[in-house]
């Protein structure tokens, strides 16, 4: 037991500080913190310009959309990463428990997609002139951090491919690009045609971003525990079947020899 | 004579190069569609009077400068990482002249985007472009695409001394597919906007390529475009030659 909450917790930090040795504040900063504000000012001029929605549809749903992007790349570099240090191999062979070495290194991935989001939200509403209730900031905190662990969910299947794909920033751009069409982030779900709406309550973020909007309208926690419980759902969902997907492919690229193929 | 054969032969190069890498060639294609399908079904939804064709014509040029704000930044970079900047600094041609096909290539993927994002708009939106003037419609693509080149160029020079030199180019992404005037009026922006929009050559593009299709006059914004783009390469020549002399006076050419 000792064992594994040391592989979770020292394991998955090390490997986030091993694998994001890189990520310095010249790099982080425009990245993680400058870029999400520029998409929720693009998307809401963009509705300006249609004439469609609020200032704070798209605040929300793109300060919680934009969490994609750190949660589907650093899991991803969770396997490319390690591969490109020629670590991977080593860590496949060790006799770690893989529930614990697989979502320890989530942790830390979790943490930093809620803080991105979190704070978009928070300077994009400064910016744009939302406000939100008092009442509703604890809540809208909670839900930032659900969206970003339900993404980090479908982030471990992208860290699956990884270990078949070699281009995994090109899966990681394809996948945000779906979630900004499907979620609703910039398009009302009724907006979208039938199969997409459908397809949308699969996804991460679909159910969060709603939540957050609601909140924001004024509704309570408790009006939007489904939603939350969906959201939580989806990603337990996601994450479950990365877990699955991740052992097959271990066992796939011990078979073919193909685990240092980069 | 010997000039123009070496611009279009190290052209053709870096373009076989460009079209065969994962992530320009493919993820730097596919990647403004989705941007572009999301403002499709924004404008759809919306009840602006502005139409599905000049989302069409805003989303098929932010996709051309996707292709050259993303990785044009980067351009010198790559060639330090292949270990080639050094023999590509010391050929007898200048340098500036040696790096311009580089983003003359990626600028030159930004036509397959146009064409691919009016053609997704056409078959998956039911948006019919008519364009009213196709000779000048023509010329605005190759002077967007030539004036896009300068100012990649200016960018990669620029950047050669930032070790993370592709984030820059990610950077400038969105914030020239807002201020560039392809999806959103410049009207609707704030007024202390206007001249950084009036200093980019996207803003004339964008404007040249909108009055060709439906109808408008493009020449004058063609010529601001193209003198744009040509005022970048002048201040890239000057930009290279302090770089490259600070560059070899550290001894910090091969950086990394």
């Amino acid at each position: 037991m000792i064992v594994a909450a040391r592989i979770f917790f020292v394991g998955g930090l090390t490997s986030f500080r091993a694998n994001w040795y890189w990520l310095t504040p010249w790099i982080y900063i425009p990245t993680m913190l400058i870029a999400p504000l520029f998409q929720i000012l693009l998307f809401a001029y963009i509705g300006k310009s249609a004439g469609l929605e609020s200032n704070e549809f798209y605040l929300i749903g793109n300060a919680l959309q934009y969490a994609s992007i750190p949660c589907l790349f650093a899991m991803a570099q969770m396997i490319g990463g390690e591969r490109f240090q020629n670590t991977l191999s080593a860590i496949l062979v060790s006799p770690a428990p893989r529930i614990p070495l697989f979502f320890g290194r989530s942790l830390p991935v979790i943490l930093n997609g809620a803080f991105v989001a979190g704070f978009s939200l928070a300077v994009g509403a400064l910016i744009l002139g939302v406000r939100f209730p008092a009442g509703s900031i604890a809540p809208l905190a909670l839900v930032v951090l659900i969206a970003a662990l339900s993404c980090t969910g479908l982030g471990l299947v992208n860290a699956a491919l990884s270990l078949r794909i070699r281009e995994n920033a090109v899966l990681s751009n394809v996948i945000f690009g779906f979630l900004l069409i499907f979620t609703g982030a910039n398009v009302p779900l009724d907006a979208l045609p039938g199969w997409m709406s459908t397809l949308a309550q699969g996804l991460p973020f679909t159910h969060a971003i709603e939540a957050a909007r609601q909140l924001a309208a004024g509704a309570s926690l408790g009006d939007v525990a489904d939603l939350l419980g969906a959201e939580v759902l989806v990603g337990a969902i996601y994450g479950v079947f990365g877990y699955l997907l991740l052992r097959w492919f271990e066992v796939l690229g011990r078979k073919h020899a193909s685990l240092e193929r980069s | 004579m010997k000039t123009i054969r070496f611009v279009a032969v190290s052209w053709l190069l870096q373009f076989k190069m460009i079209m065969r890498s994962p992530f320009d060639g493919i993820g730097n294609v596919l990647y403004p569609l989705f941007f572009a399908t999301t403002a499709f079904f924004v404008f759809r939804a919306g009840d602006s009077p502005r139409t599905l064709i000049y989302a069409s014509l805003g989303a098929a040029v932010m996709g051309m400068w996707s292709s050259v704000s993303t990785s044009a930044g980067s351009a010198m970079q790559r060639e330090r990482w292949w270990g080639t900047l050094e023999l590509l600094v010391v050929a007898p041609r200048h340098f500036v002249l040696v790096l311009l096909p580089s983003t003359l290539g990626l600028a030159s993927v930004g036509i397959y985007n146009l064409v691919a994002t009016l053609l997704w708009g056409r078959f998956a939106f039911g948006i019919d472009l008519t364009i009213e003037h196709p000779f000048l419609f023509a010329l605005a693509v190759v002077v967007t695409v030539l004036s896009f080149a300068g100012l990649g160029l200016l960018f990669a020079v620029s950047f050669v001394r930032f070790r993370a030199a592709w984030v820059l180019g990610n950077f400038f992404e969105y914030p020239v597919w807002l201020i560039g005037g392809f999806l959103v009026p410049l009207a609707l922006l704030p007024a202390w906007v206007h001249p950084i929009s009036w200093v980019l050559a996207p803003t004339w593009g964008m404007s040249a390529i909108r009055g060709a299709a439906l109808g408008g006059h493009p020449l004058r914004d063609a010529l601001v475009c193209l003198g744009l783009g040509a005022a970048y390469v002048a201040v890239a020549v000057l930009v290279s030659q302090r770089v490259l002399r600070a560059a070899r006076e550290r001894g910090t050419l091969s950086l990394t």
